[in-house]
C-alpha cells in the first residue's frame, strides 16, 4: 500500500516538475523561435553575475523567463473596483487548475517495475507493476473533455468581474469561440474512439505500439490524418492562440478578458496558456503519435523485423519512454509556436464560420467516414 | 425615401483568388513552409556556428554599412613622438555650440616649440550635437571627427564623457596630423 503511495507520489512529483518546466521554457523558446523565424536574435541580455567576480552567464537568453517572473512577482497587484471581488479573486486559478489536472490520465511512459529499476528496495516492492501515469481512469478521455471545458469558466469569470467593458466582451468571444471548438474537438476525437474502442488512454496508448505493413508505426495519425489535423486547429484555437487569439485581441481588446489583472494573476493567464500549450502537445502525443511509444521498441528492447534485437535493461526502456514522450511533447509545441507566428488573426466572425460552417462539417464527415470503415471491417454487423 | 441596397463598389484591379487560394489549407501550408524553411536555414547557421541573424548586436558590434562621411566620435591627432598635436588654445571649446568641451591646459618647459598641452581634455557626449564646429575652429588640425560611435551606451550621463586617453587612441599610419611648424616654414624652433 505504502509503496503505491510512494510510487505515484514520484509520478506526481514528476508530472508537475514536466509541467512546469515545460511552462517556463515555453516562454523562452516562444520567444527564441520567433526570432529565429523572423531573423532576429531574440532576448539576449538578462545575465546572472556570479557575486565578486565579472563573469556574467547569459546562457542564450534562458534567464529572461526568470526575470519576467520576478518582475510579475514584484508588481503592484492592482485591482479594480469591482463588485465582485471573489469571483475576480478565484478566476485564475479556476483557469490554471484545470489545465494542471488533465495531465493526472495522459500516460507519460510504459510499465514501471521498481523492483526491477531499484534492486534494494525489490524485495519492500515485490513485484508490482504501474503505469508510468498518475491516475489510471476508464474514462481518461472524458475527463480531458471535462476538465478542458472548466477553462471557459474561468474566463468568463475573470471577464464578469473585472466590470470592464473590455473584458466583458474578451470573455463572450473567448466564451463563443471555445464552446464551438470544444464541439469540434470532441467530434474529432469520436473517430478515434471509433478506431481504438476506447477512452482509456493507457489502452489507446498501448494499441498504438506495434508496426503496421511492416515499417509504418501504428500511431494515431496514420489511421486518423484528417482528425489529426482538426484536432490541432481546434486545440490551438481553444487555448485562444494567434491565429484564433480574438480574445485577447490586443489591437482592439487591450489585453481581453484579463485587461484588469496584473502581477502574479496575470502571470497565473500566461502561465496557463504555456502549460495549456504542453498539455495540447501530451493529448496530440498521446491520441496520435504513440505517446511513449516508438516503432519496434518493446519492453525487452528494441526488435527490428530481420530478427534483429537490441536488448535493454529496463531501466534504459523507461528512460527511453520518458525522453521519447517529452521530446515528441516538445515537437508539438514546437510547431505550435510556428503556427502562432506564421498566420494572421482570424476576424471575428471568420472564426465561427471557420469553426461552424468547415471544421464541423469536416469533423462530422471524417467521424461517418470512419464509422464505415469499422462497420465494413467488423463484417458489417 | 427609399433606400437602395448596399451594393459593394468593385474595382478594377480587385485581387481574385483562385479555389486553391480560397481552400486557404493550401496557403497555410505553403506559410508555415516558408516561416519553417526559414527557422530551419537559420538554425542550421547558428548551429554551424555563423550567424543567423541579421541583427547588429548593438554596443559590441559595428555594422558593416556605416556611412563613410558618417561623424560619430572625435579623435585628437598625434605628433609622430605620440604627443597630443593639441595646444590647449581652447578655440574648439569656445565655439562649441553645446560647451561640451573641456580642457585643461598645462605648461611643459621641455618642448619649447609647443609649450601649451592639454593636461585634461574631455567632450561630453550625452550633450554634444555632432556638429563639428570643434573641428573647424582647430588651427592645429588636431581635433578630427572620425565614422565610429562611441561605445557609450550608459545608465549615467556621468559616464558618457570621453577622456584624453581615449581620443588619443587614434593611431593612423597614413593621414598623420599637419606638422608643426609647418614643413619649409620660417618659425624654425630654436
Amino acid at each position: 500500500m505504502i509503496q503505491d503511495l510512494v510510487v505515484h507520489g514520484a509520478f506526481i512529483a514528476y508530472a508537475i516538475a514536466v509541467l512546469m518546466g515545460f511552462g517556463t521554457i515555453l516562454t523562452w523558446v516562444e520567444r527564441k523561435q520567433a526570432a529565429v523565424m523572423s531573423d532576429r536574435i531574440g532576448a539576449n541580455r538578462a545575465y546572472f553575475r556570479i557575486p565578486f567576480t565579472q563573469v556574467k552567464l547569459v546562457w542564450l537568453g534562458l534567464f529572461h523567463g526568470m526575470a519576467d517572473g520576478l518582475k510579475l512577482l514584484l508588481k503592484e497587484d492592482f485591482k479594480p473596483r469591482t463588485y465582485d471581488w471573489y469571483a475576480y479573486a478565484v478566476a485564475p486559478w479556476v483557469v490554471f487548475t484545470p489545465v494542471l489536472l488533465v495531465f493526472a490520465v495522459i500516460p507519460f511512459g510504459g510499465q514501471l517495475l521498481p523492483g526491477t529499476l531499484f534492486p534494494p528496495l525489490a524485495d519492500w516492492f515485490g513485484d508490482r507493476s504501474y503505469v508510468m501515469q498518475i491516475a489510471r481512469l476508464d474514462a481518461g478521455l472524458l475527463i480531458v473533455f471535462a476538465f478542458g471545458g472548466m477553462t471557459v469558466i474561468g474566463a468568463m469569470l475573470a471577464g464578469w468581474s473585472s466590470a470592464n467593458k473590455f473584458s466583458l466582451l474578451g470573455a463572450l468571444r473567448a466564451g463563443s469561440q471555445m464552446i464551438s471548438y470544444e464541439l469540434v474537438l470532441g467530434l474529432t476525437v469520436l473517430g478515434l474512439i471509433l478506431v481504438y474502442g476506447t477512452v482509456d488512454l493507457t489502452d489507446i496508448v498501448r494499441q498504438q505500439s506495434g508496426v503496421m505493413l511492416g515499417v509504418l508505426p501504428a500511431w494515431g495519425i496514420v489511421f486518423q490524418p484528417f482528425a489529426a489535423v482538426l484536432f490541432l486547429t481546434a486545440a490551438i484555437a481553444e487555448n485562444k492562440r494567434i491565429p484564433f487569439d480574438l480574445p485577447e485581441a490586443e489591437s482592439e481588446l487591450i489585453a481581453g478578458y484579463f485587461t484588469e489583472y496584473s502581477a502574479m494573476k496575470m502571470g497565473l493567464f500566461m502561465f496557463a496558456e504555456f502549460i495549456e500549450i504542453a498539455i495540447i502537445g501530451a493529448l496530440f502525443t498521446t491520441l496520435f503519435l504513440g505517446g511513449y511509444n516508438l516503432p519496434f521498441l518493446t519492453d525487452a528492447g528494441f526488435v527490428f523485423p530481420g530478427g534483429h534485437m537490441v536488448a535493454m535493461s529496463h531501466g534504459a526502456v523507461v528512460v527511453t519512454q520518458l525522453l521519447t514522450f517529452l521530446a515528441k511533447v516538445f515537437v508539438v509545441c514546437s510547431f505550435q509556436i510556428l503556427v502562432r507566428w506564421s498566420l494572421p488573426r482570424f476576424r471575428y466572425d471568420q472564426v465561427l464560420h471557420f469553426a461552424w460552417k468547415f471544421m464541423f462539417p469536416l469533423a462530422l464527415a471524417n467521424l461517418v467516414v470512419t464509422a464505415v470503415v469499422m462497420w465494413s471491417f467488423a463484417g458489417g454487423q | 425615401m427609399a433606400t437602395r441596397p448596399y451594393r459593394r463598389k468593385r474595382y478594377w484591379n480587385e485581387p481574385t483568388l483562385t479555389w486553391y487560394e480560397r481552400a486557404y489549407i493550401f496557403e497555410i501550408v505553403r506559410g508555415l513552409a516558408i516561416t519553417g524553411g526559414i527557422f530551419t536555414r537559420n538554425m542550421w547557421r547558428w548551429m554551424t556556428g555563423r550567424k543567423g541573424a541579421l541583427t547588429t548586436y548593438y554596443p559590441e558590434e559595428t555594422r558593416w554599412d556605416y556611412a563613410a562621411a558618417n561623424r560619430g566620435k572625435h579623435v585628437l591627432t598625434q605628433r609622430p613622438d605620440g604627443s597630443p598635436q593639441c595646444i590647449a588654445c581652447n578655440m574648439c571649446a569656445t565655439v562649441c555650440p553645446a560647451k561640451v568641451i573641456e580642457i585643461e591646459a598645462a605648461f611643459d618647459p621641455d618642448d619649447p616649440a609647443h609649450p601649451k598641452y592639454p593636461a585634461r581634455f574631455e567632450i561630453d557626449y550625452s550633450r554634444c550635437i555632432f556638429c563639428g564646429f570643434c573641428v573647424e575652429a582647430c588651427p592645429e588640425d588636431a581635433i578630427r571627427m572620425v565614422k565610429e560611435v562611441p561605445d557609450l551606451p550608459s545608465e549615467d550621463r556621468r559616464r558618457m564623457w570621453i577622456t584624453r586617453d581615449e581620443l588619443l587612441n587614434w593611431k593612423p599610419q597614413r593621414d598623420v596630423a599637419k606638422p608643426y611648424p609647418p614643413r619649409g616654414g620660417t618659425k624654425e624652433p630654436a
